[in-house]
């Protein structure tokens, strides 16, 4: 199968900050895939680039056969873009949101009203439709912003971060609806600093970190590259200082890695089961109080940690 | 096309859905056109003629006096300043300007003249009859006009009078006349008083600035135009702003995400700026025509003109979204432009212009070319009279575009 995306050696560069760097990869056509980085790493810029907003600094890009430098009016046709910033008129209703945007995708008449009335139903707001926008909570505004880039019913959809700064239960609609869309067959690039939402949604998953793409493959290809290891997870009490706590664990054998952030340890060592004694004897030789303990097998915020030192939050 | 038009009219919904842009766009110009018609007197009567005082007259002498005081504040001398009328009632006189029906009442009581005119040598020492002037004290201006005006007449009088006497009596003392001729004499006398009392003491007479304007001119057919030509300079800075809040809000990198190229999303929300201000200045025409009883002029004219003159105030405002780098910029610059242009471009002077340099410079904003336009055809001009302005808003726009488009481009916004 071919693909319906090819990134080749994309580079972009800020008044000599170089934001993206030497990226490419490849999405076929129907698969889920998923950018993995932390804030500021260049999914949006790829994205940006993607959509043919931005000109690459260097490289290029290919989409459905279009080169989106040479060719951008065809390769927009083939794409949707649901950006992470909600891109609506607040002061327009959703229905009158969409009718806009539907004759931006070029589409009009009755085909329009159809469709409208269909990507309504897809992200449940059918009733509230007439509605203005700025009366929307946040996770409505979220899925109306998506039912916005499903309009044209693009081959390729682009999802950049949707679920930020949403509640957990608009989150779960969300990725359901991902899911369906990816079910139906459309092909999804999805960007996330999630770790969960790329571990449940993708097939392939892509992880960035400083502009630079530093991992690509399935989960289970992934996760092979941190080995046999596995996480043990230490949550301790808030405002308990564990520098010196820290220190000590590093110096056990077999320790692999050792980071912390919100109250938390994370150990990569090669049997949890066999670390958690001489973990817990260096806390009370210490005087340091462990409120839990949480076992991981390998996973995609373990391959992030193992590839950059640091927890995908950091 | 559909493009662009779904752009320009979603740029008219949302502009008119904002309550605090409409208040500035429509009633705030509304307001200050009503506000300045009152102050200036425009609703008074129609014109910017000195409105008629109405006075009522009560002649109860029948004497010379009586009548040529009677014919002085009813002359057609007077007619353009006094809508008086001679009554016979003092009762209802005095009833007139108490129910504010009229400004003044001037009574001449019985025996006025005769107080004036002595019949025999025993009337010289007679005291003189006063008139009397009843003034409405809810209009103290207009009945301080016609207490003037018979003071002066009085001032003649008792001037002949006094005058009268004294040649009477000396004559009378050295024994040129005889006492049995005093009493023609001073008839002689009185009616020379009289013809010369009865001279008009007030020539009222027009000072035009344009000698063919017309009595019936109303000022509101300069302060409507101008209230909404200078409210016009913020509409479009408003619309323009959209440009660079479309940008600010992710819309603008969403549309250009859709198979649109840049320059179509340009000119549909250039479009947008237009169809917002040709709208504005449409309805406060109308509410102006519905409301103030206002007649803009030949109905052609006009609208060529509103289109005209909203080609250059866009012009102006896509200029400023240019420069800005900010929504706030071209907010703050918008309303800069406006108080600016309106004053300069003679919007809150009744198209008047600055002298020198300033009237020089004044021909760059629209509200002066546009002023000239509208005070045209309200004086009765047709389309040809006011071409060279339209054709002076049409250039004065295409610049401004052109210009406007160039700096757009270099800034990226025509990026693929």
């Amino acid at each position: 199968m071919l693909p319906i995306l090819e990134a080749h050696n994309l580079v972009k560069k800020f008044n000599g900050f170089t934001a993206v760097d030497d990226v490419s990869f490849a999405i076929e056509e129907g698969e889920m895939f998923s950018l993995l980085g932390p804030n500021g790493a260049g999914k949006t810029t790829t994205i940006a680039m993607l959509s043919c907003l931005l000109a690459p600094t260097a490289g290029e890009a290919v989409i459905g056969g279009h080169s989106v430098t040479r060719d951008p009016m065809a390769a927009k046709k083939i794409i949707g873009v649901v950006p992470q910033d909600i891109a609506l008129y607040e002061e327009l209703s959703a229905l009158e949101n969409l009718h806009f945007w539907g004759r931006m995708y070029g589409m009009g008449g009755a085909a329009l009203k159809r469709r409208i009335a269909e990507v309504l139903e897809e992200v449940g707001l059918a009733d509230k439709a007439k509605q203005r926008v700025k009366t929307y909570s946040g996770g409505m505004k979220r899925r109306i912003n998506i039912a916005v880039g499903l309009l044209h019913r693009p081959r390729l959809l682009f999802m950049d971060e949707p679920t930020v700064g949403i509640d957990p239960q608009s989150r779960r609609n969300i990725l359901d609806s991902v899911k369906a869309l990816n079910r139906q067959g459309m092909t999804v690039l999805y960007t996330t600093h999630y770790m969960e939402e790329a571990q449940e949604l993708s097939q392939r998953v892509g992880i960035i970190d400083h502009g630079r793409l530093i991992a690509l493959g399935t989960q289970q290809e992934l996760t092979q590259m941190v080995g046999q290891m596995d996480a043990l997870r230490l949550h301790l009490p808030e405002g308990q200082e564990a520098g010196e706590l820290i220190a000590a664990l590093q110096a056990l054998p077999d320790m692999r890695q050792v980071t912390t952030a919100d109250h938390q340890i994370v150990l990569i060592v090669p049997d949890a089961q066999e670390a958690i004694p001489p973990v817990f004897a260096q806390a009370d030789r210490l005087g340091f109080k462990i409120r839990s303990v949480e076992i991981e097998e390998p996973n995609l915020e373990a391959v992030f940690l193992h590839l950059t030192g640091r927890a995908l939050r950091d | 096309m559909t493009k662009l038009i779904a752009i320009a009219w979603k740029d008219l919904r949302l502009i008119f859905r904002d309550r605090a842009a409409l208040i500035l766009m429509l009633a705030t110009p509304f307001a200050l056109t009503l506000g300045m018609g009152l102050i200036t007197g425009a609703f008074s009567g129609g014109g910017s003629s000195i409105p008629q005082l109405p006075v009522v007259v009560v002649n109860q002498d029948g004497g010379q006096l009586g009548d040529a005081l009677t014919q002085l504040l009813t002359s057609a001398d007077l007619d353009d300043l006094l809508a008086a009328r001679v009554e016979t009632d003092e009762t209802a006189a005095r009833s007139a300007v108490e129910s504010d029906q009229v400004a003044a009442a001037v009574i001449v009581p019985a025996g006025f003249t005769d107080s004036i005119i002595p019949k025999d040598a025993d009337a010289l020492s007679a005291p003189a009859v006063a008139i009397e002037v009843v003034m409405n004290p809810g209009r103290p201006i207009s009945a301080g006009v016609v207490r003037s005006i018979v003071e002066g007449f009085i001032d003649q009088v008792e001037a002949g009078r006094v005058g009268g006497q004294v040649a009477i009596g000396q004559l009378l003392g050295s024994g040129l006349i005889a006492s049995q001729e005093i009493a023609q004499m001073a008839q002689q006398f009185g009616q020379e008083q009289a013809s010369l009392a009865g001279e008009p003491l007030i020539r009222v007479r027009r000072s035009d600035v344009a000698p063919e304007e017309t009595n019936d001119f109303n000022p509101l057919l300069l302060l409507a135009p101008g209230m909404a030509l200078a409210f016009l300079m913020f509409t479009v800075s408003l619309g323009s702003r959209s440009i660079l809040v479309e940008r600010r809000d992710g819309t603008l990198a969403r549309m250009l995400s859709t198979a649109t190229p840049a320059g179509p999303i340009l000119v549909g929300k250039i479009a947008g700026v237009y169809l917002v201000g040709v709208a504005q200045m449409f309805i406060l025409i109308l509410a102006s025509t519905l409301l103030f009883r206002l007649d803009w002029g030949d109905p052609l004219g006009v609208i060529a003109l509103v289109l005209a003159a909203v080609v250059g105030a866009a012009g102006w405002g896509l200029l400023l979204a240019a420069v800005a780098k900010t929504p706030n910029q071209v907010a703050n610059l918008g309303m800069t432009m406006m108080l600016l242009f309106g004053i300069l471009g003679g919007s809150f002077f009744g198209g008047a212009l600055p002298e020198g340099a300033l009237g020089r410079l004044a021909k760059i904003t629209p509200n002066a070319w546009a002023m000239a336009g509208f005070t045209a055809l309200a004086r009765g001009g047709d389309l040809t009279d006011i071409a060279p302005d339209i054709a002076a808003l049409l250039a004065m726009g295409a610049a401004l575009l052109a210009i406007s488009v160039a700096l757009f481009s270099r800034k990226g916004f025509l990026q693929r």
